[in-house]
């Protein structure tokens, strides 16, 4: 690594984050399951699939329209486990508190996540508490590892991805980085911004139900946007994605912010939507089977895997022409003019 | 979105596509000025279906892309002060100076913050009244009357902590000392429509009539940048070179006088140091001395360091648009848009970051 110290970047789920991965984490730590750096990993023994997983929530503000640090850190490994396809059956949950945090605010958060946990049917059935002097975290940290079972027959994995498939999006992109970076900006936006933070088990769910074989890759476009994600699929399939820009699915004052900030949609941090990539000839009922949840109403074909460069992800714009879309470099910054 | 959906209109642009074919009747070199207009280009996909024989090449217009590396160094050895609180635009954050950047800098506990306006900034002094915060003045004339504005509002409002570190930049100066070059093959320029609606569109005139330019103004949706390319190669095909502006929703002829004004009252002509070009007179901006206690500079008593761009780095040439980043021995070995170590990988509108990131070449 060409860093001393750690930067904000090494935390953007871009390419600095993979580099911290693959350079430090992996070079100690490596082992077969490890490796495939999937969502979360598979653990087989004789009476059949475990998915394991488990991710950190230090998102600020902890209170934001459409949810909080509690929902997200539900939500997150519920759907780290769903994009396995595995069906999430518990979670833990470890608290680091900074000393003179509120406890009311403390009770809001823990309210959150019982009522998160009740709505998906998947309990915190272990915990761990840490507080720390003031000014050593920043009020709270969040962990969750979630434990889920996977089906027989099922297998789920970003390196699965065939030439021809189709490349759905369950909804509308961006709109929980951009609900964050507004109001970390303080930056009040006509019409309402709010995180889309959900949980994704039961859609994913109907789509194993309905298209049982068929399903060859899941995942949840979080940190690094559904551009990092994509070239992350392209690179373990081996194909190249082609998308349709007038395709992508987002609200009208998602975009109205993007274009305000200088920032592309394409890279901002979803918490409630799932890429999915299915058979070609199935990508109708794929998507009607999507549409027909509450969590899929939005969903889309937004493109397909195609023979071409390995790992590269382009986009067909309007008037013809085309971009080559990278993963996130750094963090998502907004432009000077 | 008004005023952008419209100007997306595939209906509207695809014929505009084939309009641009016909227009194009000799070879064209045409330099578009502006980062944004850069930006725009490729998310279009503009550069992909340009018909045979019309070029474009990126100029300096990328207010990141032309920060000097010796203000760079400025900028971090005062985040490193104690008692300073740096407020900057989000593209300046990975920005390398000669040793490390300024997220480098807030990573050992320099205090760096990122904000949207010069006015967060002078918030940030109002509620920081132990630190002293500098806005890091980056840019062209489109952020000028927002930081003019600023220190005049600190002014009136007695605000003691809140200064300015100006390397404000003005058009269109740097393109006169480009275009002097006469290595330099430019038919025509895509005029920065942000920065023309403060100076206006009748400030390319002369550059227009003395370097026999073809100038439209433009803005910067779908619509707008074919539009503009079509009447360049018609100018320059019909050799009828004049001064055109296809954005009059926000450019006039004569610019924003009361922006002006602001900016005057604040600010005065200085000789400036552009990344890549050398020191250009009378192409930047200084605080005037009434309001020098607002000017970081004086208040810091800075001295700016001695700063050799980076060994190898090709960033001057390729604001010129006389070298493509393909020929620099940096590009995407040493210098990549995670590592950038020239100004033109650094900011998401600089050439060479475009080309890594969208393979412009291929």
């Amino acid at each position: 690594m060409a860093e001393k110290t750690i930067l904000l970047d090494h935390g953007s789920g871009g390419l600095a984050s993979q580099q911290l991965i693959s350079d430090l984490f992996l070079k100690y730590l490596d082992n077969k399951t490890l490796h495939s750096l999937e969502d979360s990993a598979i653990l087989q023994n004789r009476r059949g699939r475990l998915a394991f997983t488990t991710d950190s929530y230090v998102v600020d503000p902890i209170f934001f329209p459409g949810g909080d640090i509690g929902k997200l850190a539900v939500h997150g490994t519920i759907n780290d486990l769903a994009m396995r396809g595995a069906t999430p059956y518990c979670l833990s949950l470890g608290l680091i508190l900074e000393e003179g945090f509120a406890l009311d605010e403390l009770e809001r958060i823990i309210i959150s996540i019982s009522e998160a946990c009740r709505e998906a049917g998947v309990p915190v059935v272990t915990g761990d508490t840490k507080v720390v002097p003031r000014g050593k975290g920043d009020k709270i940290f969040i962990n969750t590892s979630g434990i889920g079972f996977v089906a027989k027959d099922i297998d789920i994995s970003s390196k699965n991805a065939k030439e021809g498939d189709a490349v759905l999006l369950s909804g509308t992109m961006g709109d929980h980085g951009i609900t964050i970076m507004t109001r970390r900006a303080g930056i009040a936006v006509q019409g309402d911004l709010q995180s889309d933070t959900m949980p994704l088990h039961n859609l994913v769910a109907a789509l194993l139900a309905e298209l049982p074989g068929d399903v060859h890759t899941l995942r949840d476009p979080t940190r690094g946007g559904v551009a990092t994600t994509l070239n992350e699929v392209a690179a373990a399939s081996g194909l190249t994605i082609e998308l349709s820009d007038e395709s992508l699915p987002i609200r009208p004052q998602v975009r109205a912010a993007c274009e305000l900030l200088g920032l592309e949609p394409l890279y901002l941090a979803n918490e409630g939507k799932c890429l999915a990539i299915v058979s070609g000839n199935q990508a109708e009922k794929a998507l009607a089977v999507m549409r027909a949840t509450k969590e899929g109403k939005d969903a889309a074909i937004i493109g397909r895997l195609v023979a071409g460069r390995a790992g590269r992800v382009i986009v067909n714009t309007p008037v013809g022409g085309t971009r080559v879309v990278t993963p996130l470099h750094g963090m998502p910054l907004p432009r000077i003019c | 979105m008004k005023y952008v959906d419209e100007y997306r209109d595939v209906s509207l642009a695809r014929p505009l596509v084939e309009e641009l074919k016909k227009a194009v009747t000799k070879p064209l070199r045409i330099m578009e000025v502006c980062g944004s207009h850069t930006m725009a280009v490729f998310r279009n996909g503009l550069r992909t279906i340009l018909p045979p024989g019309m070029e474009l090449v990126s100029g300096p217009g990328c207010p990141v892309c032309v920060t000097s590396a010796s203000h760079m160094d400025a900028f971090i050895s005062m985040a490193d002060r104690p008692g300073v609180r740096v407020a900057i635009f989000g593209d300046l954050f990975r920005v390398p100076g000669t040793k490390g950047s300024l997220a480098e800098a807030s990573s050992r506990g320099a205090k760096v913050d990122i904000v949207y306006s010069p006015m967060d900034a002078l918030d940030l002094a109002v509620k920081n009244p132990h630190e002293l915060v500098v806005f890091l003045g980056v840019g062209f004339e489109t952020t000028t009357p927002g930081i003019a504005a600023t220190i005049l509002t600190a002014h009136n409002t007695k605000v003691k902590n809140f200064t300015v570190f100006s390397t404000q930049k003005v058009m269109p100066a740097p393109m006169e000392a480009l275009l002097s070059d006469p290595a330099l093959k430019i038919d025509g320029l895509l005029c920065p429509g942000h920065v023309s609606s403060i100076i206006g569109a009748g400030t390319w005139e002369p550059l227009a009539k003395k370097y026999n330019l073809a100038c439209v103004v433009s803005g910067f949706e779908t619509a707008d940048l074919l539009k503009s390319l079509i009447l360049l190669a018609r100018q320059v095909g019909n050799n009828d070179i004049k001064v055109e502006n296809v954005y009059p929703r926000a450019v006039s002829w004569e610019g924003n006088l009361r922006a002006a004004k602001v900016v005057a009252e604040i600010f005065e002509p200085a000789d400036m140091d552009w990344r890549g070009l050398g020191r250009i007179p009378a192409s930047g901006l200084k605080i005037r001395d009434k309001y020098a206690e607002f000017d970081a500079e004086v208040r810091l008593d800075i001295k700016l360091p001695e700063a050799k761009e980076p060994k190898g780095c090709m960033c001057g040439n390729i604001l010129k648009g006389m070298s493509t980043p393909r020929e620099c021995p940096l590009f995407a070995t040493r210098c990549t848009t995670a590592n950038p170590i020239g100004p033109c990988m650094v900011s998401s509108e600089g050439t060479c970051a475009a080309y890594y990131k969208y393979g412009r070449d291929e």
